[in-house]
């Protein structure tokens, strides 16, 4: 496991520590994520029936709906949302979730060298990511 | 990034405290995003209106931002809700589902935004130009004004949209800018596309290979904006894809280069795979189409086929109001009523609470529907072309 700091840009500002869920492809909130449980629902998508929350959820970008926003919202109102999303490439609609929302975000971080089940610490507010 | 004073003025509170805080979420993905300035938009789409998608939090953000006195400063049109706001008890919408999604029609309201409830703006009295720069939220939505009518946005979340909306301006990045709207790939087409479903199931498999990229379209011999619709869609689902040029289809295809991009070839094999994957099961107990809205001619054509037939399970033609009173006025409802059908307005099957109503398998032809359907509405799905549809019904 790799102890560098990876250097990525502050999407939305804030501090985490926590254990990650990968996600190789992308991931849609709208039809994607159950804004009430915190669980993956798309069919067939990799991270299916898994739950985000209190993870620190990385997937490379977002897709599908961009009713998303409020998606992300909603987790974090109902208290399931990730401690802090990881992207390769954060797009507006997943941008805009998370600034409203107030969880922490990175992208421009390589994810391919994040596993799920790594601990994690996340400086948004700085734009780093590192091995806990 | 650069602000006038006047919008410096209201990043700092001149105007109130509403706006303040859609300044700020306007000039954070603008820094994110690397705009050097806002610029005006002519229209707006807003999207997160279904009291389904949105849940109780995004019922109290708009209420909030209502209650405190926000006006949209410029054309916004909302997207579907999650019933027919006037046949909803009928149809058999659940009355605590109703109240809700009233309480959210009211919010938008008092914004002053129009109650258009459709995906279809550009059909219903919204129509941008060719490169007019607006700010849309409705991903199929963003995908037509882009792609078929040359207009820029960018892919905007629900909440980005009504910020600039309530502005009037939104920062200058991304689609808004010349080298930004190049093609990534080149996908060659050689599959027959007759049916809205055919370009559903293209868009479908495409969308997963293109992710939010480009693509450049050749070998699609000929399309109507109906079928543009159905692709356009499809990809904005199954990927992120916000723009696509199609060679003699689309306004800025002519203007741009594809030597030396990355080929994706689809044939009939591709197409007959994303059939294969879109459908998850066997027999509908409701059909539905209109996803994106039906536009008059599809409504026209679906009613010429189920004319003087007796359709046996619940078969809904999903459509914004405007379209349904055109259609009423032609006589079109009543064939379509007559045959068994509905006719439903301001709403469709994936943002409606169709699972709270009994239905467990729902035929489509839209890969759209097909994509959201089995995770967000808990249905199987048949997709099928709409004659095939029309059999199974």
């Amino acid at each position: 496991m790799t102890k560098e700091v990876m250097k990525g840009r502050s999407i939305s500002p804030g501090k985490a520590e926590g254990e990650a869920i990968v996600s190789k492809t992308p991931l849609g909130f709208y039809g994607g994520i159950d804004a009430k449980t915190g669980i993956v629902i798309e069919k067939g998508h990799e991270l299916e029936g898994k739950n985000v929350k209190d993870k620190i959820l990385v997937f490379p970008t977002g897709k599908g709906s961009t009713v998303g926003s409020y998606v992300i919202y909603g987790l974090k109102k109902n208290g399931v949302a990730p401690k802090a999303i990881i992207n390769k490439e954060t797009e507006t609609i997943v941008a805009t979730g998370v600034i409203l929302a107030d969880i922490p975000c990175v992208d421009q971080i390589d994810i391919e060298k994040l596993n799920t089940g790594d601990r994690l610490k996340v400086d948004a507010t700085k734009g780093t990511v590192e091995h806990a | 990034m650069y602000l006038t004073k006047e919008q410096e003025n209201m990043l700092n509170g001149g105007h109130g405290e509403v706006v303040e805080r859609q300044m700020r979420l306007l000039v954070r993905l603008g820094e994110i995003y690397k705009a050097d300035k806002m610029i005006d938009v002519g229209s707006v789409q807003v999207a997160g209106v279904s009291y389904k998608s949105i849940g109780d939090p995004g019922l109290e953000f708009l209420e909030d931002i209502a209650h405190k006195g926000a006006k949209v400063k410029v054309l916004t049109f909302l997207n579907p809700a999650g019933m027919d706001m006037e046949n909803w008890r009928e149809i058999g919408f659940p009355e605590s589902f109703a109240t809700m999604q009233k309480k959210v029609m009211d919010a938008f309201e008092q914004m002053g935004i129009v109650m258009s409830a459709t995906c279809t703006p550009y059909l219903a009295g919204n129509l941008p130009r060719f490169r007019e720069h607006i700010a849309w939220s409705e991903s199929s939505a963003v995908s037509f004004s882009n792609s078929v009518i040359g207009a820029r946005t960018n892919r905007e979340g629900g909440p980005s949209a009504l910020a600039a909306a309530i502005c009037g301006f939104t920062p200058n990045y991304g689609l808004h800018l010349d080298e930004n709207r190049k093609p990534h790939m080149l996908v060659k087409v050689d599959a027959k596309l007759e049916y809205n479903s055919d370009f559903g199931a293209l868009g479908y498999h495409v969308g997963k290979i293109a992710g939010s990229k480009i693509p450049y379209f050749t070998g699609i011999k000929n399309a109507n904006t109906d079928n543009l619709k159905a692709l356009g869609a499809a990809m904005a689902a199954s990927g992120a894809v916000a723009l696509y040029h199609a060679e003699g289809l689309t306004p800025e295809a002519s203007t741009m280069e594809t030597k030396g991009l990355e080929i994706i070839e689809v044939g009939e094999k591709e197409l007959k795979e994303a059939y294969a994957k879109l459908n998850t099961g066997k027999d509908p107990d409701l059909v539905v189409v209109g996803c994106p809205h039906a536009s008059l001619r599809e409504i026209i054509t679906i009613a010429k086929k189920i004319d003087g037939k007796h359709l046996k399970k619940p078969f809904w033609i999903c459509t914004s109001r405007v379209m349904k009173d055109a259609a009423t006025r032609m006589g079109l409802t009543a064939t379509i009523e007559k045959a068994g059908g509905k006719i439903v307005a301001d709403t469709c099957m994936v943002v409606s609470p169709i699972e709270e109503m009994g239905f467990k398998t729902t035929g489509v032809d839209s890969g759209k529907a097909g994509n959201y359907l089995p995770g967000f509405c808990k249905q199987s799905v048949v997709f099928k072309n709409i004659d095939d549809l029309i059999k199974s019904g």
